[in-house]
């Protein structure tokens, strides 16, 4: 009986290779997702370290990436033809359809860590947003939703937790009463940079003045922003006078732009300031006699001073010139005279 | 020689050496001032650029504002000497002094009678009217400009003397100040002296130093009869400008001109 099933077996096999002989010398067919969820299905499935490769349907199937198949991502396994593959396996490659944040991770202190230095512990497009369970960022669910953004960003780094809890920006504002301002919000999702470059320095003001519209065209009208608009990097920034992730309103006791701690914050740029010296408005507005009625009103007073001037001027000078041309052809005119009768 | 190439000295040598260092410190300190002032236009970062950068910009600034205070500084040491030592009480009041008189009012007045055609051309003496305007203009931006400077220079120092919103103040005072200095020589100061039909395209006194006696005569005959009265026409007489004088002035003077145009535009385009 033993013997009979045996050869039926191999009797099997062989017919089923002879039968796949000509079909296998073509491209095999890319497995389907259930090709693979009959090993990576299997709760206990596990490499042979014991680290867990299973996958759960379930999960897959709910997350934003459900309706593509597992060599959709896993692309270097479409192609394989042993069973079960190797351990070892490509890269998922994001980029192929997420193209442009491919390119801004690959420039990005992230992608540059990973790529450029080599470091094992930085992040890759996973460590954000997750593997199978991948979400849309508007899904409350996903690690890079707005309420979650900041406890994924400091899983690495832990130390800005604190200082950013306490900040301004922490407080709920935002869309559905998310934080203020997230993580993403300053340092953008894909394109982030190191802190301490000029580069980052100059092109986060405008981060700042996305949300603080009026505090960035304030900051632009005056010294410290002219010059970094022409990208002077030895003056003040917004995180210059506000702190970067303890930002505090004024009112706070603790700020670094409160009344009683504007001398120190002003004397890490200018040694000498004193409590004459910041009374100086870094955002003076000379339209806003409100805020800035010295300003406003110098700016009135010159403005009328201008007008008067160039009116004044320019009528003289509008009455002027057809005066001097007259002036001009009369006196050709009898110098040609004088050469007539001289000759 | 005959009576209409006799040339008159007008401006002595040290008087045009003023000169062209008052235009060339104040193209420079246009030149590295607008692009602070216009930051927010794109024309701004080129030409701040071009200058090897905003602190470079801000560096050469200061070295022209230095240049332009010492003139300044030299002018009225000079006026000193001239009125201690030399007694030219003239400087106060009278015919040569650059002080406003009512006599300018009244000439002001007829000059634009005679605009429209409706009184006989002033007698002009040695300063018109729009001179001494131009004179006093530069001295009115050197207080204020170089005034609202030297704060902006030295905030810390200044400090000790007045409050902090002083820098606000001064930074829209120089700011606009610069504007009216700028705009009205660039335009008004240009035709006046160079652009208006009669002179076009440069009067060249200020390079040369001298007018034929014709000109004289014709433009400023309160002052020809009074120099022809006192002798000083035959002192100030001089053979015409040599060749390479009048050469040197063109160049020089013609792209002081054309420098001074190209601010213009990129005011213009900035304001507008």
């Amino acid at each position: 009986m033993l013997a009979a099933r045996f050869v039926f077996a191999v009797g099997a096999l062989a017919v089923c290779l002879l039968a796949a002989a000509p079909a296998a010398a073509q491209t095999p067919a890319a497995p389907v997702n259930d090709d693979c969820l009959a090993c990576h299905g299997d709760s206990a499935a596990v490499r042979a370290n014991g680290s867990s490769v299973a996958v759960a349907a379930d999960v897959v199937a709910k997350s934003v990436h459900g309706p593509l198949t597992c060599v959709s991502c896993h692309a270097g396994l479409a192609t394989t033809t042993e069973w079960p593959h190797a351990e070892k396996v490509a890269a998922v490659a994001c980029s192929t359809c997420h193209g442009q944040e491919g390119r801004n991770y690959d420039d990005s202190v992230h992608g540059r860590a990973v790529a450029k230095s080599g470091l094992a512990v930085a992040p890759r497009c996973s460590t954000c947003h997750g593997t199978h369970d991948i979400q849309r960022p508007s899904n409350t669910g996903s690690s890079v939703h707005r309420a979650k953004i900041a406890g994924t960003c400091t899983k690495c780094h832990e130390g800005i937790a604190p200082l950013y809890a306490k900040s301004v920006h922490a407080q709920p504002l935002g869309p559905n009463q998310s934080a203020a301002a997230v993580c993403s919000d300053c340092h953008t999702a894909h394109r982030i940079q190191r802190g301490d470059t000029d580069a980052w320095r100059l092109s986060v003001i405008d981060e700042c003045g996305t949300c603080h519209l009026q505090r960035i065209s304030s900051y632009r009208d005056n010294f410290h922003g002219q010059k970094t608009t022409l990208g002077s990097t030895r003056t003040a920034t917004c995180s210059s006078c506000h702190d970067h992730h303890v930002i505090l309103p004024a009112s706070n006791p603790a700020s670094a732009v409160a009344p009683q701690n504007l001398v120190a914050t002003c004397r890490s740029c200018h040694p000498q300031a004193s409590q004459a010296f910041v009374k100086y408005d870094p955002h003076a507005d000379k339209h806003d006699a409100a805020r800035s009625a010295p300003v406003y009103w110098t700016y009135r007073l010159m403005q009328v001073l201008l007008l008067g001037v160039f009116a004044f001027f320019g009528a003289h000078t509008l009455l002027w010139f057809p005066r001097s041309y007259r002036a001009r052809r009369e006196r050709r005119a009898a110098a040609a005279a004088k050469e007539d009768s001289s000759s | 020689m005959t009576r209409g190439e006799r040339h008159i000295v007008r401006f002595q040598p040290y008087q045009r050496a003023m000169h062209l260092v008052l235009f060339t410190s104040f193209l420079g300190l246009a030149a590295t001032g607008l692009p602070l002032m216009f930051s927010d236009r794109p024309w701004a970062g080129t030409l701040a650029r071009g200058l090897g950068g905003i602190q470079v910009a801000g560096v050469l600034h200061r070295i022209f504002a230095v240049m332009l205070l010492a003139l300044f500084a030299g002018h009225l040491a000079e006026l000193a000497w001239r009125f201690t030592r030399h007694k030219e009480h003239g400087l106060l009041w009278g015919p040569t002094s650059m002080i406003p008189q009512p006599r300018d009012a009244a000439q002001m007045w007829q000059h634009v009678r005679w605009f429209v055609g409706k009184a006989e051309r002033p007698h002009f003496d040695r300063f018109t009217y729009w001179e001494k305007f131009d004179y006093w203009a530069v001295v009115w931006g050197m207080v204020i400009i170089g005034g609202s400077g030297l704060l902006l220079w030295f905030p810390e120092f200044f400090a000790s003397f007045f409050p902090g919103w002083i820098y606000n103040v001064a930074l829209i005072l120089h700011g606009e100040e610069a504007l009216l200095a700028t705009g009205f020589i660039f335009t008004i100061h240009f035709f006046n002296s160079h652009f208006r039909p009669e002179k076009f395209p440069m009067d060249m006194v200020m390079f040369t130093g001298q007018v034929t006696e014709e000109e004289l005569q014709s433009e400023r005959p309160a002052e020809y009869e009074r120099m022809a009265r006192d002798g000083t026409l035959e002192t100030l007489a001089a053979p015409p400008a040599p060749g390479w004088l009048s050469l040197s002035g063109r160049v020089v003077g013609g792209a002081a001109v054309v420098l001074g145009l190209v601010l213009l535009v990129l005011i213009l385009v900035g304001t507008f």
